[in-house]
């Protein structure tokens, strides 16, 4: 308990000072991780045509701006571009002194300006360039932010250069006033911090308490001989116990389940309140009737930690499995023994004296180390049979078990592609008879690469970016690839919509509105962040945005 | 040419039509020029500040002021990136204001230090939208209220659209407000409830939790021991002292738990803010501005909510104008309330309740003053009244008339015993 209490005041360092307002959020550990992450930021592939440099890649800077300034290590950027005149109406990283420098090195010039503590550099060259010279050049970064629309090839040899190091990859589009984004994760990506609402954390066991627990209970049995002012600071949790026994006393020892037997038993909790003070009631008592509804269920396993607890990874460990699967394992062996998980241990704020307050905490905080204990034995013991020699650190055991109930595993996806494998394409289609989906503006982007490819590799004129014939014949051509396989036809709406959309984009020329590719860089860096910090849930797979609505979808393509 | 040629994709935008647009919209050199011509006001030179300053830079607005009372701390310098180690303890509005002006050539921004009460209608008048990036509910109610007040119907030109970003972590909302048309922010006020006060009795008597612990130390063990200081909360030495005593009391009352940062985020109310999430809200609520100073596109009706913590999500709908808004409806709120508590305890809820939060209010009847608390003479005699019944002041549905220094209007509440 010693630590608990530090005996001498400790002021924040400079550093605490500075990113007080986020530590609050992600604390020291996804602190450390931030500031252990280089991401590199691919935001050009080469110009379209003599007029247009290409992308601006505003959507590029503003990210690092976001992850610069919370203290990631470094960053780099990869632009061959050459700085325009265009560029200074929508970049704010670039000033008039940068016009016909390079956009890589000036970019990163000023973003170093805006924390001292961030490493940056740059390659004012294309990425092929640099992949051709170092093919493993990618594997030294923790996140690649790629700017689109960039040519498929491009897309392609990068995306695979990240996938084989396990490198996630997020692809990022903002034209006119739409944006879209997508994020390739490693095939299995888990998350222990997902940073669940509190309320859906509570975990407080009153249909079977412990031995230690029903002690507690037990110590309150005489209730009705307690004077007012003891009677309305029992805390809610025995209260709640005390009737739970009063209950079963009456209903051949069974508890009260379903939602009327519940109801009921509320009434017996708040008709056994005292009313003859001057308050007319006993807060207590209104805390112990608020929870009963959703405090008195039986321990359910969510689906989802179910479900990772039958995935191979989990089931089949190996001596070079990764952490979180020997954890998972050893958690799923306890659930398996006690038809629970660790208790969490932590106890909401009640009406409470404060020594029986601070025992009862003691009681669920003693239990959720005996719990840890436990599933610490499972794991010494699984280490030792897989010849494991580095012991997993007793703090990372810790954490998981606290957050046991909503670990989460998202299985990563390839940055998708209309023309690419059949779920993306299935997806597609379901949204598509939706007329309130944003997918078509996904697919008026999917166009946009094609045009923009198709530029690149000289099949089609820099005046494309706004043909409408062009577009028209593209667009037919990916509906009729996701209309192919059996499935019938889109109908006329949904390619309206699309056109709609595809106007849209067309208005700008492939374009950059500074504050679509802000919103879209803050976005992007939110998730940059959930990524390299692996704390709360990053977006699985695909976000839309759409400025003339102010509104955005998720979608697992 | 070498503008057109800056802003050759914004003025793709104002110079061509798209599906979404006004059929009777004009796009071209006019709407360039009346966007040139709006002068605007962004509320605020924070972390939603220096990014609204930039992007309406960026969005070809060429007249834009500033008002922000604050300086420059170091626990800014994670996100208002306008501002560095060498800024510190200057002034916000003018840092912020000469640094966008260097960067974006041609822009003319106007910092004001100070707060926004020390400006008439005369001065609000003069901006067509006003843009506001505040962490204070009172700033925002209190513009909300004046911009209402100067709505005149035989002049168009009274009419500011409001557009109004918050945040909180990785959660923000942004809306689009026509003060006396569409829902306000005193309409909406509900749906941004304080945090539930502690008791105090817990405080004084029972703490149970390390925040307890602190809010002693700050509420009574300072006026106990340092009562001739006043409590600053930028002062380290001040916030040290807070956390000795709240350290002291919890070994006393064997509660684990109070670090440095506790009591600092305690004493101070820190929300925690990120760059990430203030570039979102702020971004959302310039694309309104550009949308509503040019017409290129249909602007947001009404409200926009982000909540980033898993995956993106945001929703967009259209709160309601209330009839019974104290500033922009025409009939007093519903207050439904125990007619046995005193004046005191009702005064003492009105601070708290989601709909009302007034935390110096002063009340009166058609009739007569319930309780005033100035001058000095009135306060005396109507203190008496605060230990009486409002069963034994008013009759159950009688209306109260509310008013607070911190706003400059009445608020009408109706009060019907429970």
């Amino acid at each position: 308990m010693a630590s608990d209490f530090p005996q001498t005041q400790v002021g924040p360092s400079s550093k605490e000072r500075k990113y007080d307002r986020q530590l609050r959020l992600w604390a020291a550990s996804g602190q450390q991780a931030l500031e252990e992450s280089r991401v590199l930021l691919v935001n050009s592939d080469g110009p379209w045509g003599d007029k247009s440099t290409g992308v601006s890649g505003v959507v590029g800077v503003e990210t690092l701006k976001n992850l610069v300034l919370p203290g990631i290590g470094g960053f780099t950027i990869v632009d061959p571009a050459v700085v325009t005149e265009p560029d200074l109406g929508v970049n704010f990283f670039l000033e008039d002194e940068s016009l016909g420098k390079s956009r890589a090195e000036e970019t990163c010039r000023l973003l170093k300006e805006l924390n001292p503590d961030v490493e940056g550099s740059f390659y004012s060259k294309t990425i092929a360039e640099i992949l051709k010279e170092e093919p493993d050049f990618v594997s030294q970064y923790r996140l690649v932010l790629l700017s689109g629309p960039i040519k498929h090839s491009s897309l392609q040899s990068l995306c695979s250069a990240a996938k084989t190091p396990g490198v996630p990859v997020l692809y990022t589009r903002s034209v006119g006033f739409y944006s879209a984004f997508s994020l390739q994760l490693p095939a299995v990506f888990p998350i222990v911090e997902t940073h669940p609402d509190p309320e859906s954390t509570q975990d407080l066991r009153l249909l079977n308490p412990w031995p230690e627990l029903a002690e507690a209970e037990a110590s309150i049995s005489n209730l009705d001989s307690l004077d007012d002012h003891h009677h309305g600071h029992v805390p809610y949790v025995l209260l709640l116990l005390h009737y739970l026994e009063t209950w079963k006393k009456t209903h051949n020892g069974n508890l009260p389940l379903n939602y009327k037997e519940k109801t009921e038993f509320r009434d017996l909790v708040r008709s056994s309140a005292r009313t003859n003070n001057p308050q007319g009631g006993e807060e207590n008592y209104d805390e112990a009737v608020a929870a009963v509804l959703k405090s008195l269920n039986p321990f359910s396993l969510r689906s989802s930690t179910r479900e990772i607890f039958e995935l191979d990874e989990c089931k089949n460990l190996t001596a070079s499995s990764p952490e979180f699967w020997v954890i998972a394992s050893a958690v799923s062996e306890f659930y398996e023994q006690h038809k629970v998980l660790p208790l969490p241990g932590s106890l909401p704020d009640m009406k409470a004296q404060s020594a029986d307050y601070v025992s009862l905490q003691n009681i669920y905080k003693t239990k959720a180390r005996k719990d840890i204990a436990d599933v610490t034995k499972i794991i010494r013991r699984t280490e030792s049979q897989l010849g494991r020699s580095v012991e997993i650190p007793e703090k990372d055991i810790e954490v998981f078990c606290k957050n046991a109930s909503h670990i989460q595993v998202i299985r990563g996806r390839d940055i998708p592609q209309v023309d690419g494998d059949a779920q993306t394409q299935k997806r597609i289609r379901t949204e598509l008879n939706n007329d309130e989906s944003l997918i078509p503006i996904f697919i008026a982007f999917q166009v946009l690469d094609i045009v923009v490819t198709g530029i690149q590799e000289g099949k089609y004129p820099e005046g494309s970016l706004d043909d409408e014939a062009v577009w028209s014949s593209e667009l037919d051509r990916i509906l009729g690839a996701l209309a192919s396989d059996n499935s019938p036809p889109i109908d006329d709406d949904a390619r309206d919509r699309i056109l709609e959309a595809a106007r849209e984009l067309r208005r700008t020329e492939g374009g950059e509105i500074h504050n679509i590719s802000s919103l879209t860089g803050g976005l992007v860096a939110q998730e940059s962040l959930k990524v390299i910090t692996r704390q709360y849930v990053p977006l699985d797979n695909t976000c839309i945005f759409n400025g003339i609505r102010s509104s955005s979808a998720m979608y697992n393509l | 040419m070498a503008t057109a040629d800056r802003w050759t994709h914004l003025y793709k935008v104002l110079s061509k039509s798209g599906p979404f647009s006004d059929p009777d919209w004009v796009p071209g050199d006019e709407t360039i020029k009346s966007l040139e011509e709006s002068k605007i006001l962004v509320i605020g030179a924070g972390g939603l500040g220096c990014e609204i300053l930039k992007n309406l830079a960026l969005s070809g607005f060429k007249d834009i002021h500033v008002i922000d009372m604050d300086t420059i701390d170091i626990s800014n310098l994670n996100r208002q990136f306008l501002f560095r180690q060498s800024d510190i303890g200057k002034p916000k509005a003018e840092v912020a204001a000469a640094f966008v002006e260097k960067r974006v050539k041609g822009v003319k921004i106007t910092p004001y230090v100070g707060k926004i009460q020390d400006k008439d209608e005369g001065y609000y008048m003069q901006f067509k939208i006003v843009v506001c990036g505040l962490d204070s509910i009172e700033a925002r109610r209190w513009i909300n209220s004046t911009l209402v007040g100067m709505v005149d119907m035989d002049n168009p030109e009274s009419l500011k659209p409001l557009i109004d970003g918050g945040t909180e972590g990785f959660k923000g909302q942004a809306r689009v407000i026509l003060p006396s048309l569409t829902s306000c922010i005193e309409c909406q006020l509900d749906m941004h409830a304080p945090r539930p006060a502690v008791p105090l009795c817990t405080i004084a008597t029972i703490p149970r939790q390390p925040q307890h612990c602190i809010e002693w130390a700050h509420q009574i063990a300072w006026q106990d021991k340092r009562k001739d200081d006043a409590f600053d909360s930028d002062d380290m030495e001040h916030i040290g002292w807070v956390y000795n005593a709240a350290l002291e009391r919890s070994k006393e009352f064997n509660i684990p738990g109070v670090t440095f940062q506790m009591a600092q985020g305690v004493v101070k109310n820190i929300i925690p803010a990120i760059a990430s999430t203030n570039a979102v809200i702020a971004a959302a609520t310039t694309s309104e501005a550009l949308k509503i100073a040019t017409s290129c596109n249909p602007f947001l009706e009404n409200y926009m909510m982000y909540a980033g913590e898993e995956g993106v999500y945001t929703y967009t709908f259209e709160a309601e104008k209330k009839s019974d808004c104290p500033v922009c409806g025409n009939l007093a709120r519903k207050l439904t309330v125990n007619g046995d508590f005193t004046l005191e305890e009702f005064i003492e809820m009105l601070g708290e309740r989601p709909e009302a939060q007034l935390k110096k209010p002063s009340l009166r009847t058609e009739e007569k003053t319930l309780y005033q608390r100035f001058p000095p003479q009135l306060e005396e005699q109507t203190r008496a009244n605060l230990k009486l019944k409002l069963r034994d002041l008013l009759t159950s549905g009688q209306e109260v008339a509310v008013s607070d220094p911190a706003y400059t209007i009445d608020f009408r509440f109706q009060l019907v015993f429970a």
